[in-house]
């Protein structure tokens, strides 16, 4: 924790976990998609259901999705906004089961490109966020590091051929998960770098055999980011 | 981050130098932040406590409509001149409200230590400013006083409603005002720190109990009385007057507290106030809408 966390963010309110919560969720989304965000569904859970539209949740989730940082005034006129942006969106409620955080939304979105991605975050206090789930499978991450995301076979070698390539190019992994659906099915793996990951390192790993998909969050300003 | 107020008086004995810089160095240490950039951060929130403070709009009401026009009802009577409290304390209780409004109405604000709990600390700090003619500088001194207090708390307790009830909002917003009060007026971190735990002890034992969940009732007039309390709490301290209990022990039965309140009284919006008859219908009426719409 920081001292600015303590004084500080400077957010739009009313509610850390509510409001700027949900706007570095939709953040992630965009970032996620790696694409401005055409087509939006999204679906709230628990406490984010029940007080979200007093808390501006739903407005906080689109202005994410548009790229707002938690401080943009702009964030009350997402709704508008998103209109001009030409992106289309729904919001309904559903219920994510009982081990799913409290304040939790699902995102399934489509890019200009016609990128889609799937996927559930969670506020869970102070602003702070988690992904827990990506694609259908279960991750969890902060999206406070460039994140590698990538889903493929349950099959040997996988890990080592995706983690010597990063090596390769220098970059340094912090943080490694490991998840399946079941033995010899869809796996993946998610990989919390100290650097971003470069447009030609996400291409040779999409290129690779039994890799599904390759999925990127950057830190980098909006307009420098890597397309996948 | 100082985890206790008994390390923070240490040092300052140890090494005589200012309970800001103490603050401010081990922060920096600890995340890798140079002195300078982080003054510069710290004058950033402090520029966006001003600006806060002027973007209120008495006309601008929440998304349910329960909140919003408070401060300018208390700056009306104030400025009538006839208030019961004082120029100065209505012109901090008058902050407070303004503060916490716009983060009702989705403006934007610094979360102090959080965005409930935001409207305590400026409106302390900005006040006195005016009032005593204090350099920008000094009140930025001030802010990482207030924010190690707040450090203290969330190292010892917690800083969330949902964790430890308002007393960890809003009673920590006013122990990180009155201790930067105290260190406004040259008070020691013994001072300091006395004051914090006046301020804290005041209000141990707060629930959480929003109604409809919603940041807005009971949250925005409390604000003013985490304000109003932090300055009787450095006034105490000024005059003398010694908490019996130590600070970080008055920290640790607000964690002990915390953990002993029932989840209805810990931001769920079911118990204390949000549990009465007519904030259940308020609730069934914001429900409503929602549907209509």
């Amino acid at each position: 924790m920081k001292l600015t966390d303590i004084i500080g963010p400077v957010m739009v309110g009313p509610s850390s976990s509510h409001t700027a919560g949900a706007v570095r969720i939709g953040n992630a989304g965009r970032r996620l998609l790696g694409q401005p965000v055409r087509e939006a569904r999204i679906s709230l859970h628990g406490s984010f259901l029940a007080t979200g539209r007093g808390h501006g949740t739903d407005k906080a989730l689109v202005a994410g999705l548009l790229g707002m940082a938690v401080d943009d005034r702009r964030i009350p006129d997402s709704f508008e906004l998103a209109r001009h942006a030409g992106l289309s969106f729904s919001i309904d409620g559903i219920d994510l089961g009982d081990a799913a955080h409290p304040n939790s939304a699902r995102l399934i979105l489509t890019g200009e490109r016609g990128r889609k991605l799937e996927m559930v975050g969670a506020s869970i206090g102070g602003g702070r966020i988690c992904i827990t789930e990506l694609d259908g499978l279960p991750v969890n991450f902060s999206g406070d590091f460039p994140t590698l995301i990538v889903h493929n076979e349950d099959l040997p070698g996988h890990v080592a051929r995706v983690t010597t390539l990063l090596s390769d190019s220098g970059i340094n992994i912090a943080y490694m998960q490991l998840n399946r659906a079941h033995r010899g099915g869809q796996a993946v793996m998610v990989l919390e770098c100290d650097q971003e990951v470069p447009q030609e390192v996400l291409t040779r790993l999409q290129a690779m055999d039994g890799i599904v998909k390759v999925t990127f969050l950057s830190l980098l300003p909006e307009g420098e980011m890597s397309d996948v | 981050m100082y985890d206790s107020f008994a390390r923070l008086c240490a040092d300052e004995r140890e090494k005589n130098r200012p309970l800001w810089e103490l603050i401010r160095s081990e922060d920096c240490a600890e995340n890798g932040q140079s002195l300078s950039d982080s003054w510069q951060e710290m004058e950033r929130m402090y520029a966006a406590m001003k600006e806060e403070d002027r973007d209120y709009d008495p006309g601008r009401l929440s998304n349910s409509g329960l909140v919003g026009d408070e401060a300018g009802r208390m700056h009306a009577y104030r400025t009538a001149g006839s208030t019961i409290s004082g120029p100065f304390m209505s012109l901090v209780m008058e902050r407070a409200l303004k503060i916490a409004d716009s983060n009702a109405c989705m403006q934007r604000i610094v979360a102090s230590p959080t965005a409930g709990s935001c409207g305590v600390v400026p409106a302390v700090l900005l006040s006195i400013q005016e009032a005593r003619d204090i350099p920008d500088r000094q009140i930025v001194q001030a802010l990482y006083v207030a924010g190690g207090i707040g450090g203290i708390i969330a190292s010892r307790a917690t800083l969330a409603g949902a964790e430890g009830g308002c007393q960890a909002e809003v009673g920590a917003a006013s122990a990180m005002a009155a201790g930067a009060l105290v260190s406004l007026m040259g008070g020691r971190a013994q001072q300091t720190a006395n004051a914090a735990a006046l301020a804290l002890k005041n209000l141990l034992g707060l629930a959480c109990d929003p109604v409809a969940g919603l940041v807005e009732v009971p949250c925005v007039k409390r604000n003013v009385i985490g304000a109003v309390n932090a300055i009787s709490a450095a006034d105490m301290t000024m005059a003398g007057i010694a908490s019996r209990i130590p600070p970080d022990e008055v920290i640790d039965a607000m964690r002990t507290i915390g953990k002993r309140m029932d989840p209805g009284i810990r931001e769920t919006g079911t118990g204390g106030l949000a549990g009465t008859p007519t904030a259940v219908r308020i609730r069934e009426q914001i429900r409503a809408a929602k549907q209509e719409k």
